[in-house]
């Protein structure tokens, strides 16, 4: 039985959905990894594939998922670099029965993979009305009608237990971020679920990895206060994570980025509310006492991360139909520009509204003056601005006619419109969170393998 | 006129409605007058145009860096806003565009 390494390495290949394919496929080939990470899923990711999954039952993996494949199997494959990630979105198995199929046709022969599933809960919730909306306090009843789906965050557990069935790669639907990287450290260390400062190491470097790039220069550069060398080129990060709980950073050898405490202590608090209970499936993390030292050029040990138990619940992101947004953009440059495009905004407005069109909500912005951070005084008046209009209905006919005036402003509006955009109709899927005891969303590992 | 951007760094995230905002001193003594001059109120002051709030200061003296949670900071939240930046990406220059009141500048005092 071969000795069990000391020290684990595990890269991350991708922290958002639309995220770059190629710099993956470099770091598996360049930093010989133990473990390759995608995190994929947005907050409403899993809705929007179980609208996929409604017209198809082999839709409803995330859009990329062939892509990146294509790029790191060969090389992980070659490599012995297990994959793990929650790509499979609404449809894990049909992620997996993907992945099989390229590795394939890629002639790199029978891939072995392991499907987490039990985070859809949509039944679950249809059944609990009572349970109070996270963001508003209103109860789920007030959007049952128009539920899409609800998805619980999985923890660590289910990572590491899909990875003991030894399959090479790990496909699962929502897992709470930080647990896809403290799963292989669970399943390589057989670390205790309730070791915490164990735990904390393992989902701080989760939790550090997740966004990929905004570790390692991405989100950053600021020039000339903030510089980030070759950013062109910027590079994925990995850590090596220790039998016990040791924790280093690194980056893709060869490419660009930069790595130190002033990017590490950005990504430290992205997405973080209160430091010192930031809420995991595994453990409450307090990052409160963590320390940086820049042990070499790009290379960052990480101290004094803390946990205590986690809750008694998982987090359950629910989507839900919520109308129809409408948006239309028209430009105005030189003498008055910022004047005239104001002028638009109101007409566009009263026109909508004398044909008795009815919106939740309306915004005007200005590109180029207000469209970022709202109207501040004693900005200049920039000479281009960008009217843009937008507003939510719950009908499409509604929507559609925000877009359809704006344009109308090239030949009915003040003076000198132009570069009218094409009217914009989307469906809005909006995401909303409750609470769920855990009991109710048992996860379970299918492992698929061998001729199909 | 001292301006944020002038002492710190920082980076905005979304969750729900609510935005966070990180801001890192480049040094102890821009850390200090942050922890003076950049308070809650101030915060609240300067988003009153794009968040409701409240707004919550956490400070991390360690690591020279604050985090603020702002709510109510993304139009109703990042799926169903109407904004054109729906994850506040860009909301952490508006933190970093706050100018602080005159008397703020890194060396007042003693310094580091």
């Amino acid at each position: 039985m071969s000795r069990v390494k000391d020290r684990l390495r595990i890269g991350v290949g991708a922290g958002f959905a639309d995220d770059r394919v190629e710099p993956a496929g470099q770091l598996v080939e360049r930093a010989d990894l133990d473990y390759l990470v995608f995190e994929c899923l947005a907050e409403r990711t899993t809705a929007r594939e179980s609208l996929s999954l409604a017209k198809d039952p082999e839709a409803g993996y995330t859009p990329r998922l062939a892509e990146r494949m294509e790029r790191v199997l060969g090389p992980c494959l070659e490599r012995g670099t297990r994959i793990v990630t929650n790509m499979g979105a609404a449809n894990p198995p049909a992620g997996a029965r993907l992945a099989r199929r390229l590795a394939r046709d890629m002639g790199l022969g029978d891939l072995s993979v392991a499907v987490v599933e039990g985070d859809e809960v949509t039944e679950c919730l249809r059944a609990r009305p009572d349970l109070p909306l996270l963001e508003s306090g209103a109860p789920l009843e007030s959007i049952l009608p128009r539920l899409v789906s609800g998805h619980a965050y999985l923890g660590a557990d289910a990572v590491s237990a899909a990875l003991d069935t030894g399959a090479f790669v790990v496909m699962t639907g929502r897992v709470a971020d930080p647990s896809l990287f403290l799963g292989p450290a669970l399943h390589h260390f057989r670390w205790a679920v309730d070791d915490w400062s164990r735990i904390a190491a393992g989902s701080l470097a989760g939790h550090l990895l997740e966004c990929c790039c905004q570790l390692t220069g991405g989100c950053f550069a600021d020039p000339p206060v903030l510089e980030v060398p070759d950013l062109a080129n910027l590079g994925h990060p990995f850590a090596d994570i220790g039998a016990e709980g040791q924790l280093e950073l690194g980056k893709c050898p060869d490419s660009g980025g930069r790595l130190d405490i002033a990017t590490c202590t950005q990504q430290l608090l992205y997405e973080i509310h209160d430091p010192a209970a930031y809420l995991t499936p595994d453990c409450q993390l307090d990052v409160t006492g963590v320390d940086f030292v820049q042990t070499a050029p790009n290379q960052v040990r990480v101290v004094g991360a803390r946990a205590r138990p986690p809750t008694e619940s998982y987090k359950v992101t629910v989507g839900y139909h919520d109308g129809y947004i409408g948006e239309g953009q028209v430009t105005y440059a030189g003498p008055n520009a910022v004047a005239r495009a104001r002028l638009a905004g109101e007409v566009i407005l009263r026109r909508l509204a004398d044909r008795g069109f009815v919106y939740e909500e309306t915004r005007v912005d200005l590109i180029g003056l207000s469209s970022m951070h709202g109207e501040g005084e004693g900005r200049p008046e920039p000479y281009e601005v960008r009217l843009r209009v937008a507003a939510r209905a719950p009908d499409r006919a509604a929507a559609a006619a925000v877009g359809f005036e704006t344009r109308a402003m090239h030949v009915n509006g003040p003076a000198g419109g132009g570069g009218g955009s094409d009217p914009v109709v989307r469906e809005v899927l909006a995401a909303a969170s409750v609470l769920l005891p855990r009991t109710l969303a048992p996860w379970r590992v299918m492992l698929m393998e061998g001729p199909s | 006129m001292t301006r944020v951007h002038d002492l710190a760094h920082g980076r905005a995230g979304d969750k729900g409605n609510t935005s966070n905002i990180s801001v890192i001193a480049r040094d102890t003594a821009s850390w200090e007058l942050l922890r003076r001059a950049l308070t809650e109120e101030v915060v609240a002051r300067a988003f009153a145009r794009v968040a409701s709030g409240p707004v919550r200061r956490y400070e991390l003296p360690g690591l020279k860096a604050f985090n603020f949670v702002i709510e109510g900071a993304l139009g109703g939240g990042v799926t169903r806003s109407l904004a054109q930046d729906q994850h506040g990406k860009g909301l952490s220059y508006l933190m970093l565009a706050i100018d602080l009141p005159d008397g703020n500048t890194p060396n007042a005092g003693e310094g580091a």
